[in-house]
Formats: C-alpha cells, sequence, structure tokens
C-alpha cells in the first residue's frame, strides 16, 4: 500500500516536470445574481422551492405551531421524529407521537415513522436550496431521509442568502452537512421526473417571517 | 467488444434505441441551454472552473497529500491504489474485515471503471447498484450507456420487462401487475431497495469532489440513495479517481453551480452530502477513501491530453453529441462514453486495443462538445492529439494511409509528374467513378460525395488568362 503512494505520487511528479506553471485563478464571477433586499429574496426562495415541488408556506412566528400541526395532519401523520434541539413550542399544536433520537432510532424504527420536523442552517434562493449541517434542531442526516414526509422550518430574513458562494462560508465542512434541493427525484425513466424514490416523498418549507 | 464503426453500425441500426436516444439527448440539451442561460457569469464559471483544476492538475502531488491529511485527521482512513486490481483488492479486503457479504452501492462511474461488482461477486460479495437507473442495468445484466442516465437506452417498457422478470432474484419482486407508469416502476424500485438499505452494513461509493483544506467529500445526487448508502451502514468505502480533488473548500461554488446545471439543466440537483471523515453520532463510524490511479498519471503526462482530467463528469457533452446520439453509448466499448469517452478512455486504457485505437475517431469534430464543457475541455483538439498518436503507432489502417501520404509526397515533390497526373485526371473526368473501390476507400466514400474534378486544372487555367 506504501509502495503504492510512493509510486503514485512519484508518477504525478515526473508526468507535470515539464509543464508550464498554471494560469492563476481569477474569480470575476459573480458572489450573486440576485438584487439585495431581503424581500425579493424571499420570494425568489419560494418560487425556486415550488419549481422543484417542494410546498411552501410563510407564518408569523405565532402562527407556526398551528401550521406544522396542520401540515402534519394533511399528510395523514401520526408520529413524527423530534431532533435534538427542536424547539418545543414548534410542535406544541400537533397530536403526532413524538419519538426522541436518544438513544439512536434504528434505521427500522426511522422507516416506521411518519414525518420529521427540523430547523436548517442556511436557505439559497438562487437554487431553491435548504442546508442541513445536524446543528440543533436538526438532528443527524438519517432523520431527514428515512421517514417519508419532511418539514423543514426556514427563519427569514436571517437564514437566506442569494447564492451558493453566500452560502459556503457559512457552513463549517467539518460537519456532515445536507444540501435538499425539492423532494427526492429522478429522472431515469424515460426523462420523466418522478417525485420520492428513496428520501422523503413530500418536503414542506415553512418560511417563518417577522411580522 | 468491437471496434467503434461495427458496434456503433449495429446501433445505429436499432430503430428503438435511436428513439430513446433521441428523444433523451435533445430534451436534456434543451433544458440545460437553458438552466445556463440563467447565469450571465457562466463565462466567468467556466474559465475559473478551468483554472482551479488546472491548478490542481500542476500541484496534484502537494494537494493529494494535504487531502489525506485532513481526511486522516477527521477520523477516515487514506488507501492508495495503483490500478483496477489493487483498488478492488483493497475494497474486497475491507470488506471482508466487516464480516458481510453485501454492500449497497452509489452510483459511481470509478468502481464501474475498475469492475467493482464483478470482482466482488466472484469473491462471494453481492454489491446492489441503488441509483434507479443503476439498478435497472444490473437487473437487466445490461451495460450503461450514458455517464448520467445509464439506462438512457431503456424505455418505460423495457424497463418494465425487466424489473418483473428479474427484481424477484434479487429480492423483493416487482408488485403484481406492475404498469409501465414512471411512477409506478420507480414505486417498485423503491420498495425492492428500501430493503437493502435499512439492512446495509457498508456502503460503497465514489465522490463528485474532494476538497483538498478540509477533507471533505461531495457527492451530488437526485434520488437520495445516495444519501442512503453514505448515511445509514456503518462502514462507508469511496472510490475515487486522483484528479476528483480540488484545492479549497470557496472552489465549491464555481463547481456546484456548473455541474448541476449542465448535468441534469437544473439549478441545484435535489441532494448533494458533505462528509468529513466520521462524525460522533450521525453516519458511518468507519470510513476509508481509496485514492485510484488506473491509467490518470499517464494522461496526466500528456501535456495535451492531460486536459481530459478536468472532467466533472456532467455529459453535457455526450447528450450534444451527434454521434453518440446515434450511435449511443454502447458502440464506445467503455464505461466512458460520448466524446470525453472517445479522448479519456484511450488515454487511461492506451491505444493497444482495436477498440480504444478507434475511439479517437468517433468524432465529427464538430466541437459541440468544447461549446458546453464547464470547464472548457478542447476535445476536439485532444482527438486529433491522439488520432495523431493512433497513425504514428500504425495500426493495420494506419500502414495503407501512410503508403498514401509516402507516395504524394513523392507525387508533390515532382511537378511535371503533378502536372501531367492533372491533366490527366481532368480529361477523364466523365469516367471517374463515385464510389472509390478497395477496402477504407469504399467505406469513406459511402457517405461521402467525392470531390468533381474541374474542367481543367489551375495551373493551365492561371496560364491561359494571367501570363
Amino acid at each position: 500500500m506504501t509502495d503504492s503512494r510512493a509510486r503514485i505520487l512519484a508518477r504525478i511528479r515526473t508526468a507535470v516536470a515539464d509543464a508550464p506553471e498554471a494560469a492563476p485563478v481569477a474569480r470575476d464571477y459573480r458572489t450573486s445574481h440576485t438584487p439585495d433586499a431581503p424581500e425579493a429574496l424571499l420570494d425568489l426562495l419560494h418560487e425556486n422551492l415550488a419549481d422543484y415541488r417542494a410546498h411552501v408556506h410563510r407564518t408569523a412566528p405565532a402562527g407556526l405551531a398551528a401550521l406544522v400541526a396542520r401540515l402534519l395532519a394533511e399528510r395523514g401523520a401520526r408520529s413524527v421524529v423530534v431532533p435534538p434541539g427542536l424547539p418545543e413550542e414548534w410542535l406544541a399544536a400537533t397530536e403526532a407521537a413524538r419519538r426522541f433520537d436518544e438513544p439512536r432510532l434504528t434505521p427500522y424504527e426511522l422507516d416506521g415513522t411518519d414525518a420529521v420536523v427540523t430547523g436548517c442552517a442556511v436557505a439559497i434562493a438562487e437554487t431553491g436550496t435548504i442546508v442541513l449541517d445536524g446543528g440543533p434542531g436538526q438532528g443527524r442526516r438519517a432523520l431527514t431521509l428515512v421517514p417519508d414526509l419532511h418539514v423543514c422550518v426556514v427563519r427569514a430574513p436571517e437564514q437566506v442568502v442569494a447564492s451558493v458562494p453566500l452560502a459556503l462560508p457559512r457552513l463549517a465542512p467539518a460537519r456532515p452537512l445536507t444540501w435538499i434541493s425539492g423532494p427526492s427525484a429522478t429522472s431515469d425513466i424515460e426523462l420523466d421526473r418522478v417525485e420520492g424514490v428513496h428520501g422523503p416523498r413530500t418536503l414542506e418549507v415553512v418560511l417563518v417571517t417577522e411580522p | 467488444m468491437p471496434a467503434f464503426p461495427e458496434a456503433a453500425r449495429e446501433a445505429v441500426g436499432n430503430p428503438t434505441l435511436r428513439a430513446n436516444l433521441r428523444h433523451a439527448t435533445h430534451t436534456i440539451r434543451d433544458k440545460r441551454a437553458r438552466a445556463v442561460a440563467e447565469l450571465d457569469d457562466w463565462a466567468a464559471l467556466r474559465e475559473t472552473g478551468k483554472r482551479i483544476k488546472d491548478r490542481t492538475l500542476r500541484q496534484l502531488d502537494t494537494y493529494l497529500l494535504q487531502l489525506e491529511e485532513a481526511v486522516t485527521a477527521a477520523g477516515g482512513t487514506v488507501h492508495w491504489a495503483a490500478d483496477a486490481a489493487e483498488a478492488n483488492r483493497i475494497v474486497t479486503e475491507l470488506v471482508r474485515a466487516t464480516g458481510e457479504t453485501e454492500v449497497v452501492k452509489v452510483k459511481s462511474m470509478a468502481t464501474q471503471e475498475i469492475g467493482l461488482n464483478e470482482h466482488l461477486a466472484a469473491e462471494g460479495i453481492a454489491a446492489y447498484e441503488t441509483d434507479l437507473a443503476e439498478l435497472i442495468v444490473q437487473l437487466g445484466d445490461d451495460r450503461p450507456s450514458h455517464i448520467l442516465v445509464p439506462a438512457i437506452h431503456r424505455n418505460r417498457g423495457e424497463i418494465r420487462d425487466i424489473f418483473r422478470e428479474k427484481m424477484g432474484s434479487w429480492g423483493r419482486p416487482a408488485p403484481e401487475g406492475l404498469s409501465d407508469a414512471p411512477a409506478e416502476l420507480a414505486e417498485a424500485a423503491r420498495l425492492h431497495l428500501r430493503e437493502k438499505f435499512l439492512r446495509a452494513k457498508v456502503g460503497i461509493s465514489g465522490a463528485n469532489f474532494m476538497v483538498a483544506e478540509t477533507g471533505t467529500l461531495v457527492v451530488v445526487e437526485s434520488e437520495g440513495n445516495g444519501r442512503m448508502c453514505l448515511t445509514l451502514p456503518e462502514t462507508l468505502i469511496s472510490v475515487v479517481g486522483v484528479e476528483k480533488v480540488v484545492p479549497t473548500w470557496q472552489d465549491l461554488e464555481v463547481f456546484l453551480q456548473t455541474l448541476p446545471r449542465s448535468s441534469t439543466a437544473e439549478r441545484m440537483n435535489p441532494y448533494t452530502s458533505m462528509w468529513t471523515g466520521t462524525t460522533d453520532g450521525d453516519g458511518p463510524g468507519t470510513f476509508h477513501l481509496v485514492l485510484l490511479d488506473n491509467g490518470r498519471t499517464d494522461a496526466l503526462a500528456d501535456e495535451v491530453g492531460r486536459q481530459a482530467l478536468r472532467c466533472i463528469r456532467c455529459s453535457a457533452c455526450l447528450n450534444v453529441c451527434p454521434v453518440y446520439e446515434r450511435a449511443g453509448g454502447h458502440a464506445y466499448g467503455s464505461v466512458y462514453p460520448g466524446p470525453i469517452g472517445a479522448i479519456l478512455t484511450p488515454q487511461l486504457r492506451g491505444t493497444a486495443s482495436e477498440v480504444d485505437a478507434s475511439l479517437p475517431y468517433a468524432s465529427s469534430l464538430c466541437g459541440a462538445c468544447y461549446e458546453v464543457c464547464p470547464v472548457a475541455i478542447d476535445i476536439p483538439e485532444v482527438l486529433v492529439h491522439l488520432r495523431g498518436k493512433v497513425a504514428e503507432e500504425g495500426g493495420k489502417g494506419h500502414r495503407l494511409e501512410r503508403a498514401a501520404i509516402k507516395a504524394s509526397t513523392w507525387v508533390l515533390d515532382h511537378p511535371g509528374v503533378l502536372a501531367t497526373g492533372e491533366r490527366l485526371a481532368s480529361a477523364t473526368r466523365k469516367l471517374h467513378p463515385k464510389r472509390l473501390p478497395g477496402p477504407g476507400a469504399r467505406q469513406w466514400t459511402e457517405s461521402r460525395d467525392l470531390p468533381e474534378l474541374p474542367a481543367e486544372p489551375f495551373r493551365d487555367w492561371w496560364r491561359k488568362n494571367r501570363t
């Protein structure tokens, strides 16, 4: 094994020995394609999430618990995974049975749970993407993967950025990251888009805005 | 495997295949153009992507060492594999050490390239492909025909038949009365694969990017099968080509903009997973990274050809290629089909075999592939360069070509002979055949019109009119 390491490195060094120095990396692309206005950003996020078949809702903080309860009920979710650190008031109005991830739920237990409610780390308007980093209220990656319904709460405007270049500096590479743009989808059969192959079939995104 | 011309002839004669391919490539190329047009700085992103990759390749040793250090510091183990055999051996030993006899797999070009599934099967380990298209290919005992949409050559009816006949022998059978509606087919795959995901102890993946600075690996996908394989098992083994490294975290901002729009024509693919070593309480507790050479350092040594290593496997070049559209992916005889395959495969495998020697010719050199490439690989330039190499090595066809060039060199060196020949050719032009005789020449003129000779040679005309 060590032999191959030395051999590959030596081959690389020989291969590029006579190569000219590479041109410097200029970063003259845009850091954002969107005007810096919170309202417009939120609209764009909403539109792009919906374009990829996420269901998008808006509410003031006071209406969040009732909205979450309604979304779970409408999809027939009788059980819901509660990630560590999820604000208790988010689930204050739901009748769904709560399942905590301590001790860790097995994949089979997660499969037997209808829904999960989480927060997120950041949301990207231009691409319609929400990013989870395992922080408080998000839990480990499997929690948002195995249950069939994912309700994700985004706090606007502080968690919304315009673009990918503006999102990356806000994320810590050492944490496991999951970027989600709409529900699970495939286009493998004649390029017809079908939602819900392996991940959650339904993604409900709740944008919480101060009144 | 027959060389490209024979393989392509068979594909071109299959109307179902051509219809499937035409529909798919045209749909996706139009969508891609719209997705790209949304970003008015596309040209700048493309140029930066190209430069990042060139810079990485120039100092590949440095970045791989940095990556190794970062992955190790984050709790992963790094292995180096000089070729396919070594990579397969390493993976087999790692799976054996877990005591498991089955693994779930994320779609990965690198593991296809090394024939990992076949190797594992021979060692008594079942490797389950979990990408829907890869599942279709695996169940159908078929080969992938497209980088991004491996079952692009299959239509819904064919897929239903494969599921009905084969699913049962690999696990949960297809539901009774399965129709050919894409949603029903996807649901059948969901049920079939879920039982495998839930019990899997070992996952195998590739990666789209590896970040040297942080040790982070990135997988972009759509279905969530990738997330399942990367998250649920206890052990994760990632086999990744050495050229997939990028220097910095910030570099991802370029490729996460260009890759999804170039490949699936989306603003962003539904799921992107990023992991750095292992994380307590989240995901696999054991992580192995196998860095794969397998011919990449040979490509790196070629000053014209090395740009092929910039490739981020988006497959935009396949979807615009008039040759791919008609011949399909199988004709290229390699896991990398289309224009990128035509330059990557002969560099990774060399041009000793007839298939590999034929690949640089599997192109009309129209340049559409270069136009759409998000890292600006000048594929036509590399094709011509590789044709030169193949010709120099002097295969069967090229001996005739060389003899012809030698003869014409002599004629051109003797102006009197040339002038006589020209007059003779003009005088006999009514008698010229429409097709040339002989092997090679006949094939050439089957699909091309021979140029018509003028009534008199240019020199005679010049003497009459200008002197």
